[in-house]
């Protein structure tokens, strides 16, 4: 058992912005993360990828440089390789370092584990050269790989990202279908004072799009009824746009509406979580500092809502600053002095989210899919076996993987959750918050007997 | 399953130090950089199936690359592992993981 003042899971920009500011205030703490490096998805393995290819894929990938080497404190632990399978209460985090389970008992937990694709089932989804454009980007990133010949599909800046990346690298996608429609940016418009004071990000997006245009990148808008086909592997996309219908062949389908915070630890401590809809998403209920319903556990970062790379680095020093405090390491009013520019930065940085979250909403075909399409990927469940099950009177998703096994693979719902909760509240007319989500339990990830045997006979013990 | 890749690799992609060290996949032997990320690796060299889904026996390929999904499930030298989240080391032998249908043909043989 390892003992620390401070551990932070996850090594993204609100994991180390926090360990970089913990360690400013005299903190010592272990940084766990399942990569072997640390920058998280957005700043993937950037030590080592700067050098290479950071001119392609540009400042905003760059600026986790700093960061990645600010970890290299001697105050800052880094638990590299480590799969965090089950947080607790008390402090006690148990995660596996290659085949070997290692406990670490830590006065205060900071959770910064992000932020998962929102679910994206379309007809087609689960075909082999199906990818989330997140997978695309982390491709890219680590391993210098272009898909040939790709299509983006869906809504957000991460697509213009994404596609400017590869106009660069000389590999343009072959289309980005976008799902969402002129009536999103006009309800979208009543938020522009927001985006006006966030200008930077506008000015980024705008300069995207004209880059995507300049290099010749077709863009369809408002596509619907959007369909993956193939025989054993995606060839083809098939949309409508208006009253037109397009086919495209393709050897890889890139999908995307968005990303939502990843629950999976917040929930399984049964931390206060609620529904936010203008990210139709669940979050953990947190505090100003990032506190969540239990005292001695905080959030930030992308899990904690989404607000992208820059409010995570802020996120997670304003709640490194909380820690500080309540470790006896900065007195109020140095509290105070500090956090304030923080927050202030934070409040700007966040400034345009709601117009980008309205100009760039889920797309409602694959919210609610059809009754063909796989919901849950793991075990094979289709929208139409899920409607169902509702129908017969099933009380909601917990009660659904007794009928279904949906949520019960390996992916433990990640994938499915959050589309199986949309199909309840849709079918039963509850709101989301009443129909809440799948209980999470340990282990948070598969492991084999060894790794659970690997720990020391009172440990087990502990554990059940 | 050993198709040409959909993917490009950049020149400076792998580093000039990365050396190549055998990986069998599925009966097939491959050379793949040491030290690289053993899905991406695969899907270099023309892997696209990864494994069969336990029910319908559908084929799957990595979806998520963040060990999110699940869908890259690998049997690496007898343990069943996501290769997004596995390093290319050298002999590792993979193949796809077994699914139930796997198991009834092990039982109408006994």
């Amino acid at each position: 058992m390892l003992d620390t003042e401070l551990a932070i899971i996850g090594a993204g920009p609100a994991g180390m912005a926090a360990a970089i500011e913990a360690a400013n205030c005299g903190i010592a703490s272990v940084l766990i993360d399942e990569q072997q490096s640390v920058g998280g998805q957005i700043y993937r393995d950037v030590e080592r990828v700067a050098p290479l290819r950071g001119a392609m894929l540009g400042q905003d990938f760059l600026d986790g440089l700093p960061l990645a080497e600010g970890t290299h404190s001697p105050l800052i632990t880094h638990l590299a390789g480590a799969v965090v399978w089950q947080v607790e209460k008390d402090g006690t985090i148990t995660c596996s370092v290659k085949d070997q389970a290692r406990q670490i008992k830590a006065q205060r937990i900071l959770i910064a584990t992000g932020a998962i694709e929102r679910p994206m089932p379309l007809p087609g989804w689960t075909m082999p050269g199906v990818m989330t454009v997140g997978a695309g980007q982390i491709l890219l990133k680590q391993s210098g790989l272009i898909p040939n010949k790709a299509v983006l599909i869906g809504s957000g800046p991460l697509l213009y990202v994404l596609a400017s990346q590869m106009l660069k690298a000389k590999t343009p996608p072959l289309a980005i279908i976008e799902t969402q429609t002129m009536g999103d940016l006009t309800k979208a418009m009543k938020h522009i004072g927001g985006a006006l004071r966030g200008w930077r990000y506008l000015l980024k997006g705008t300069k995207l799009l004209s880059a995507l245009k300049m290099g010749g990148v077709k863009r369809y808008t408002g596509a619907s009824n959007i369909r993956l086909e193939g025989e054993g592997a995606v060839a083809s996309v098939s949309f409508q746009c208006g009253a037109r219908s397009h086919t495209i062949p393709c050897d890889t389908a890139l999908l995307h509406h968005g990303v939502v915070p990843n629950v999976q630890i917040s929930r399984a401590l049964q931390l206060d979580h609620h529904w936010d809809a203008q990210q139709a998403c669940f979050s953990p209920s947190l505090d100003e500092w990032g506190k969540s319903s239990e005292a001695t556990i905080f959030i930030a970062g992308d899990g904690a809502g989404i607000g992208g790379a820059k409010a995570a680095d802020l996120c997670g020093r304003i709640a490194a600053l909380k820690l500080a405090s309540e470790l006896g390491k900065l007195d109020e009013e140095n509290l105070q002095q500090r956090a304030a520019p923080l927050k202030s930065a934070l409040l700007k940085e966040n400034a345009a989210r709601p117009f980008l979250d309205r100009a760039y909403p889920p797309f409602k075909d694959a919210q609610s899919p059809q009754d063909k399409t796989i919901v849950c990927r793991c075990e094979e469940v289709t929208a139409g076996e899920i409607r169902k099950t509702i129908a017969l009177g099933c009380q909601g998703p917990n009660q659904l993987k007794a009928f279904l096994r949906a949520g019960m693979g390996p992916c433990q719902g990640r994938g499915c959750g959050l589309t199986i909760s949309t199909l309840f509240a849709e079918q039963t007319g509850k709101s989301m918050q009443e129909i809440d989500y799948f209980t999470i339990r340990s282990p948070l990830k598969p492991i084999t007997l060894g790794e659970l045997a690997s720990l020391k006979q009172k440990d087990v013990e502990r554990l059940f | 399953m050993k198709t040409a890749s959909g993917f490009n690799s950049l020149e400076d992609a792998s580093g000039a130090s990365q050396s190549l060290v055998p990986v069998r996949f599925d009966g097939q032997d491959y050379m793949l950089p040491e030290g690289a990320n053993l899905a991406a690796s695969l899907l270099t060299a023309g892997v696209s199936v990864f494994r069969n889904a336990p029910a319908t026996g559908a084929p799957r390929g990595p979806f998520c690359m963040m060990g999110v999904c699940y869908d890259c499930l690998v049997n690496i030298d007898g343990i069943t592992q996501q290769a997004c989240q596995t390093s290319v080391e050298a002999n590792m032998n993979v193949c796809k993981p077994a699914t139930p249908a796997d198991l009834n043909t092990e039982d109408d043989h006994a």
